[in-house]
């Protein structure tokens, strides 16, 4: 048998996240669930490791590499933005004193 | 840094993202599993800075100019916003994913071997062009779509910046930023071609990979975005920001399959489900199907269908509701979006002290759908200092209603109205409502008494033990609290 594409290893790991990211939200309680969306928001922002890359191709600059600088500041704005609103609005949290 | 330690590295930034959702089932593991997941952030970004396919002087300090840029927006934006606005702030968030996924596809169409997708002929591989594609469609109806909702749930600009702009650009973005339904004649159609005219460009892009079809499908995919949205009314905005939610995880995923990057993967599908389950739950709680949500046009006849009869009302004043609830034992508080609109929320809280100190019990009962987004009630009342053990959910406090001697409704109407209970013919029935008629009275705050969001009229208002309390909710809830004090 030959070898495994990449490919098809990077399916496996997608369908079994998804199974993964199924159970862990089922078990958000509902009070939480604005903040879960700020903290999905900045986390889905790792998109950033794209911009990174893009960035830095080529080792000089021309349109690939302004796309990557433009989409390294879209993504910085929401991890910064998503986890410290995600912060702000968990410290709001309290239980009777 | 070999590639295999790079790859462990993304792997541990991966748990750190699923241990970050995993703390929020409970309040107390949440603040510490927000800084598990920034750790996990800040690992994912030095591993790739690390492993900089050629790295330079200019692209680390570009790199730097850009996060520190980006950043320091992201960061004074959070720190300055009110709470009230937090369902905009999230629309706005998730456009930005959906742009910097389209950004980064195109930049690696345009340096594919920097990205490793190059066959050894020198072309892109076909399974690249593919999720690159997919990636930047799903990015770009993100965007624009957010773009969109963030209109409809901004409403309006504060007037120190109306002022500045020309009318003539005003009106443009007042007609979208209604958040009434904007119902183009024959969209289900419009829709359907653009769709299709997307999906064939998809396939031309991917057999000859052209920058121009690859330009031309993202203005597409933009303009699918934009009409995907516009006739969807402001109350559904629950589902659809959660929807947008899970696109623009979706599209993250597209992008870690193009850059064969397992964790931006497991990111993208964390996400992608994160808001698919909430879209699920906003819909249940309507009692309606994600389907009927996302063809929009719901609530467009809103007024039209309530008639105005000779039934009559029971009108209060603040210093009537103060007396009833200052007798009584228990009073359940139910807040909706008027609450949020008239910035009740301190108010909510000094009612809910003066009657404590007083010894009423007081709690509050969360409807999944008030507000604007989901959980949107339950960040307002933290906000205003309510501890969150007398905030419950519907299923937990509905049976408490009977037990109660006044139920204060704050700026809600259609998750109380009992005729999706009792009247097979209106548009909410067999959804779960609030069982606010249960208690000894009811006291509504509105406005006036016109029908809620969706159109309809709530016979809760001509109820014996229903008194209607007219005014801002905010004024009403400081008047009725003024009324308390001995």
């Amino acid at each position: 048998m030959e070898a495994v594409d990449p490919g098809i290893i990077n399916l496996i790991i997608f369908v079994l996240a998804i199974f993964v990211g199924y159970y862990v939200v089922w078990s958000v309680t509902p009070a939480l669930h604005t903040p879960l969306m700020s903290v999905t928001n900045a986390i889905s922002s790792v998109i950033i490791v794209g911009g990174l890359i893009a960035t830095g191709a080529g080792g000089g600059f021309g349109l690939a590499n302004l796309f990557g600088l433009l989409a390294v500041i879209l993504a910085s704005v929401n991890i910064f933005g998503g986890f410290r609103v995600t912060a702000r609005m968990l410290a709001m949290f309290k239980k009777r004193s | 840094m070999s590639a295999n330690l790079a790859a462990l590295g993304y792997l541990v930034a991966a748990v750190c993202f699923i241990l970050a959702l995993r703390g929020l089932s409970h309040p107390r593991t949440a603040r510490p599993g927000n800084v598990i997941g920034m750790a996990g952030m800040a690992l994912a970004i030095l591993v790739t800075l690390a492993t900089l396919p050629q790295p330079s002087v200019l692209a680390y300090g570009l790199i730097i100019i850009g996060i520190a840029l980006g950043g320091t927006i992201g960061y004074l934006v959070a720190e300055r916003i009110q709470m009230t606005a937090m369902p905009q702030l999230v629309a706005a968030f998730h456009s930005l994913v959906g742009l910097a996924a389209v950004f980064v596809a195109a930049a690696a169409l345009l340096s594919p071997a920097d990205f490793h997708i190059l066959r050894p002929d020198g072309a892109i591989k076909t399974a690249s062009l593919l999720e690159m594609g997919l990636g930047t469609i799903v990015g770009a109806i993100t965007f624009t779509g957010s773009v969109i909702a963030w209109g409809k749930l901004q409403a309006r600009f504060p007037r120190h910046i109306e002022e500045r702009i020309p009318e003539p650009v005003l009106a443009v973005f007042r007609l979208f930023m209604r958040s009434a339904p904007i119902l183009l004649p024959g969209r289900h159609l419009i829709n359907a071609a653009l769709a299709a005219a997307i999906l064939v460009l998809l396939a031309v892009f991917m057999a000859s990979e052209s920058g121009w079809v690859f330009t031309l499908m993202t203005l597409l995919a933009f303009a699918l975005g934009v009409l995907l949205i516009i006739p969807i009314g402001g109350a559904d905005m629950p589902v659809v920001i959660s929807m947008l939610n899970s696109y623009s995880g979706w599209a993250a995923a597209g992008i870690g399959f193009t850059l064969n990057n397992p964790m931006l993967i497991i990111t993208g599908a964390l996400v992608g489900s994160s808001g698919a389950i909430l879209s699920y739950i906003m819909c249940r709680a309507m009692n309606r199907s994600f389907i009927s949500v996302i063809l929009g046009g719901f609530g467009e006849s809103a007024a039209a269908a309530a008639e105005e009869g000779e039934k009559s009302v029971k009108q209060g004043s603040p210093e009537d509701a103060a007396f009833l609830m200052e007798n009584a034992q228990k009073v359940i508080v139910v807040p909706g979006y008027g609450m949020a609109v008239a910035q009740a929320q301190h108010a909510v809280r000094e009612l809910f002290d003066t009657l404590t100190k007083k010894g009423v019990e007081v709690k509050f009962a969360i409807h999944p759908v008030a507000g604007r987004m989901p959980g949107h009630m339950n960040v307002l009342l933290a906000e205003a200092n309510i501890p969150y053990d007398v905030v419950f959910e519907l299923e937990d406090i509905n049976n408490e209603f009977q037990t109660a001697d006044v139920a204060y409704v704050i700026g809600a109407n259609d998750i109380t109205n009992p005729a999706a209970k009792e009247d097979p013919g209106s548009p909410i029935y067999g959804m779960p409502v609030l069982d606010v008629e249960k208690a000894k009275a009811v006291i509504f705050v509105k406005r006036s008494l016109a029908p809620g969001y969706a159109g309809i009229d709530n016979p809760l208002f001509y109820r014996d033990n229903t008194m209607m309390v007219f005014g801002d909710a905010k004024k009403v809830t400081e008047e009725i609290v003024r009324s308390l004090d001995p």
